[in-house]
């Protein structure tokens, strides 16, 4: 495969773990996220530092998921107190915080980013099958947790927290738990974006990249483990495939998030449950 | 036998308002309790400080000995306590069997690690299927909760109530907004689970049914018990009487 192709396969296997992570969060729980690339962020400064110090990739998945799962729990706390609408407001806020903080540490490279981040020595190809790895992994565990108790309880609490409480289920715990997991695996994708780029700078972790994962999730089928994984690969690809899509992504995405949302809510998922639905009639 | 639930002394007020003045009350099990009192008695304060939605400003809330005047509705759903809302509140998006069997599942879901460790539902679905059989809910399973109509939401409230395996369950005005022939049937539901040795508190503005089915009637007045007994001799009481003139239940009762 080509260095091209290869580089392909490494972003969009990221895409993917982000999208179905904070699927998890959105989707599953019903806690609604505008600030999912903080937490890819801080995943990957984590990394690059740990990979600065110790070059020991494994401490460096390791580093990455724990900064990005402590993070979310705090920011977790935050959905305890306030309601949907307002959590989506906080989590903008986290966000530009993350931006904002990063951008004036001299020990974070400030405006600079981290570069000379040393290789994982695995080659571009061995990154881009341990990304896939992941990536696979990731999208079994969501399909697991989806299937599981917890996806049950997800799906309670997401619909009616007093009510889901009357049948004993402890709303809070439950989504920090999706915060603890969404994050924690938010942080792995960027110690996978450490790796792969070898350089960071903190405008890769901005609001807009937030707002393009939250897209994929919408577009893929809120709560679909497939449909969201299926379109974080289709809008990785896309403004590859088409020039004028690149030219204009946010246009194009932001085009595409108000047509699922007004035309098909449920999303790919939806409609193709509905087109397997209508075949099963005929 | 200690009570299953036990009110202290138990107050709280709003601003200058005394909602509740120091109501102390004690369901033992399998007891059957209608709790009534005129608009403004108190009782929904009083059902939201059970229920764990308010704190009272002083006494305490017990539940099967345990103290939970602290405690959120959750834990004291797993201490034993039922709850069934009065405006109905089905996981509309699950279907009827999904709603019974989360609630039937109430070991798993104790903490999320658990659940996420958890994943088989067999036989939670089948005692959720029984528990939908006995509140006459058979054939509903596979319909989007939702679609139902209201009397069939009442039913399924109850359903969830039962499936967490309760000690005592509140129902909240489980009869209102249905029509006489579902009140009746309902009605006759809800006798059937104090039947089954359940301790039962019904607070319910139709005072015919809570008179065919209770066996000791609570009766609430400006935040205070004013009556508590034997239905007929409570009803009887002059204090009682009076509390429920120009308010017309008296005589729909007697009649």
């Amino acid at each position: 495969m080509s260095a091209y192709g290869i580089s392909l396969v490494s972003i969009a296997g990221i895409n993917v773990i982000l999208a179905v992570s904070l699927n998890i969060i959105s989707g599953f729980c019903g806690q609604i996220s505008l600030g999912h690339a903080a937490f890819f962020g801080a995943g990957a400064y984590a990394a690059a530092l740990t990979m600065i110090a110790t070059a020991n990739v494994p401490l460096a998945l390791l580093a990455a998921l724990i900064m990005g799962c402590a993070l979310g729990i705090v920011v977790g706390f935050a959905s305890l107190r306030v309601r949907s609408d307002f959590l989506a407001v906080t989590t903008i806020g986290v966000n530009f915080l993350f931006v904002g903080f990063v951008r004036k540490q001299g020990w974070l490279g400030g405006e600079m980013g981290i570069s000379g981040i040393p290789a994982t020595g695995l080659g571009a190809t061995g990154n881009a099958i341990l990304i896939v790895v992941l990536a696979c992994l990731a999208i079994a565990f969501s399909l697991y947790m989806s299937r599981s108790w917890m996806g049950f309880a997800f799906r309670a609490v997401g619909e009616d927290e007093s009510a889901a409480a009357t049948l004993g289920i402890n709303a809070g715990a439950y989504k920090l738990a999706a915060f603890g997991v969404g994050t924690a695996l938010a942080g792995l994708a960027g110690a996978l974006y450490t790796f792969f780029t070898q350089f960071i700078t903190v405008d890769s972790f901005d609001f807009v990249f937030s707002v393009m994962l939250l897209a994929m999730v919408v577009i893929g089928g809120v709560g679909s483990t497939w449909g969201v994984a299926v379109a974080a690969v289709g809008l990785t690809l896309l403004p590859e495939a088409i020039r004028f899509v690149n030219d204009y992504r946010l246009l194009v995405f932001g085009g595409l998030l108000v047509l699922v949302i007004r035309l098909a809510p449920g999303g790919l998922a939806a409609l193709t449950r509905n087109l397997f639905a209508r075949g099963k009639q005929v | 036998m200690s009570a299953v639930l036990q009110l202290d002394d138990v107050a709280i007020h709003f601003g200058g308002v005394q909602a509740v003045a120091g109501v102390s009350l004690a369901v033992e099990g399998g007891e059957f309790v209608g709790l009534i009192g005129p608009n403004g008695a108190g009782k929904t304060t009083l059902i939201r400080i059970i229920a764990g939605l308010l704190r009272p400003d002083r006494g305490r809330v017990m539940l099967a000995g345990a103290d939970v005047t602290n405690a959120p509705t959750a834990t004291r759903v797993r201490r034993g306590l039922a709850l069934t809302h009065q405006v109905v509140r089905p996981f509309r998006e699950m279907t009827v069997l999904d709603n019974v069997v989360l609630a039937a599942g109430i070991e798993h879901t104790s903490s999320p690690l658990r659940a996420l460790l958890s994943i088989n539902r067999r036989r939670e679905s089948e005692r959720a299927a029984e528990i939908l059989a006995s509140v006459g809910l058979a054939g509903t399973e596979r319909k989007l909760a939702g679609a139902l109509p209201l009397g069939q939401l009442k039913r399924l409230e109850l359903a969830r109530g039962l499936a967490v395996d309760p000690k005592v369950i509140l129902l909240d005005e489980p009869l209102a907004g249905l029509n006489h022939t579902e009140a009746s049937k309902q009605a006759e539901t809800i006798a059937d689970v104090h039947r089954r040795g359940l301790a039962v508190v019904l607070v319910e503005h139709n005072l015919e049914e809570v008179m065919r089915n209770c066996r000791r009637l609570v009766v609430l007045n400006n935040g205070q018990v004013i009556g508590d007994g034997e239905p007929r001799t409570v009803m009887a009481d002059p204090v009682v009487h009076d509390a429920y003139v120009g308010s017309g239940m008296v005589r729909h009762a007697e009649a």
